[in-house]
């Protein structure tokens, strides 16, 4: 559809730019619609309605609190570090989300096609710590510097976890660009990695539920006794920057995962008309994934967090490296 | 043209995108400041003394490990893409490091550094 509709406009640099405007309008209407279906599956998984009367079945609550956000007051407390305080909502948002850019979301259609594609997804959920840091280091409030502390180490943590996960599938591919990663599925005799990197997988969507900081892991925005973490201080637009990037960080790890290990855009057999619906079904599985984990489990305390990630999810992602490459080695 | 360019296109138009949302909310809202209001904020009491208080020494051990690590993951990295030339060679190579780094994952673990307590 897309690419129909790029054919029809033959200068390079306005089918760049317009392919971009599309994918962030789409994926911004994602990160509006994923808060909406997080809060209607849980609000039905706890016998509840969930929003239901901002438009039909409460379809337009997104659109509603996006006003409301807008006409909110933007409180910037006296003691802040304002440069700091300024850029750190725009550090997050632009980290989280830029990594949609890369993702071949169909065969014939991937924005940005890097050829160290997954290299740079890493480096950019590396760099989005920092937005977190300098927001609760310039927030000048206890809560605050915790939540930002506790995000740091959190994020870090699982940052090698999650690497190692993916190493084990650049180690089977043979290249970081997302689109050779999912041709490379196509060829191997399983045809997704699910199966041989079973391991991988289950590493990988733990340390991404991590990393966005959801809930068994969510100890940086703990409510109960860190109010809202890092983001304390902020109001307004700049509070919703940050809920934005932490959608927005769910949405590039969801597809990550599909293009990883679940084969990218491939399906058993082809949808005419609709191409990317094998990759948004994937997709929106993952996604759901998390808002279920987040219905289903309790948060974890600090100790047990930093402890999975280093002593059980690291082990077992070398582990996981070392067995594939013998596995390589053999067949 | 660079590939890198639809990238950093849609990284600008997302940091626009954001900037203009500030913009607009700083436009629209009403701003009334005063003094309780701007202060931070600790449970509805004034803030106590001061806030750059100094936290644990273990977040800096976690980020000294996290270096190591990370280091590490680099120096695989390029590995898993020549795989299938090193073959075996590169295989056992790749052993001997690792096994290194093992020891000092099971120093640092028996040390207490992996321990949050």
């Amino acid at each position: 559809m897309i690419e129909q509709l790029l054919n029809l406009l033959n200068i390079e640099i306005v089918k760049v730019i317009l392919a971009a405007v599309i994918m962030v309008a789409v994926t911004l209407l994602h990160v509006a619609y994923l808060t909406y279906a997080e809060r209607k599956i849980i609000a039905r998984m706890q016998q509840r309605l969930g929003p239901n009367r901002v438009g039909p079945r409460g379809l337009l609550q997104p659109f509603a609190d996006m006003l409301k956000l807008i006409f909110k007051e933007d409180v910037i407390p006296k003691a802040v570090d304002k440069p700091t305080f300024w850029v750190a909502p725009f550090i997050s948002l632009v980290c989280a989300g830029a990594g949609v850019a890369l993702i071949p979301i169909w065969k014939n259609f991937v924005l940005s096609n890097i050829n160290v594609g997954l290299l740079f997804i890493l480096a950019l959920s590396g760099l989005g710590s920092y937005g977190i840091l300098l927001a609760g280091w310039s927030s000048n409030s206890r809560y605050a510097l915790l939540g930002g502390l506790r995000e740091g180490a959190q994020v870090i943590s699982y940052e090698i976890a999650m690497s190692l996960a993916l190493l084990s599938v650049v180690l089977m591919a043979g290249s970081f660009n997302l689109g050779d990663i999912v041709n490379a599925q196509l060829n191997s005799p399983f045809k997704i990695y699910l199966i041989p990197q079973i391991i991988g997988f289950f590493v990988f969507m733990i340390s991404a539920v991590a990393e966005c900081n959801r809930t068994p892991f969510d100890l940086p925005e703990a409510e109960q006794e860190l109010v809202a973490g890092y983001f304390t201080e902020y109001s307004g637009m700049r509070f919703a920057l940050f809920y934005l990037a932490e959608y927005a960080g769910m949405i590039v790890m969801s597809a990550l995962a599909v293009t990883c290990f679940l084969g990218g855009w491939a399906g058993p057999f082809d949808i005419p008309y609709i191409p990317f619906f094998w990759f948004f079904l994937k997709f929106y599985f993952i996604l759901f994934c998390y808002i279920w984990i987040r219905a289903t489990l309790p948060r974890y305390r600090y100790d047990q967090v930093m402890g999975l990630g280093w002593k059980i999810l690291i082990p077992l992602g070398l582990a996981n490296v070392f067995l594939t490459a013998i596995f390589k080695l053999i067949f | 043209m660079s590939i890198y360019q639809g990238f950093f296109i849609f990284a600008f138009i997302l940091l626009a995108l954001g900037v203009i949302l500030v913009v607009v909310n700083n436009l629209l809202a009403l701003r009334r400041p005063y003094k309780e209001k701007l202060i931070a904020y600790e449970c509805g009491l004034d803030p106590s003394g001061d806030t750059r208080i100094p936290f644990r020494i273990r977040f800096y051990l976690i980020g000294l490990l996290f270096l190591v690590f990370d280091v590490e993951i680099v120096f695989l990295y390029p590995w898993a893409i020549v795989f299938d030339h090193l073959g075996l060679f590169g295989f056992i190579e790749i052993f001997v490091f690792m096994i290194m780094l093992l020891v000092a994952y099971i120093y640092a673990w028996s040390e207490g550094a992996l321990t949050w307590e």
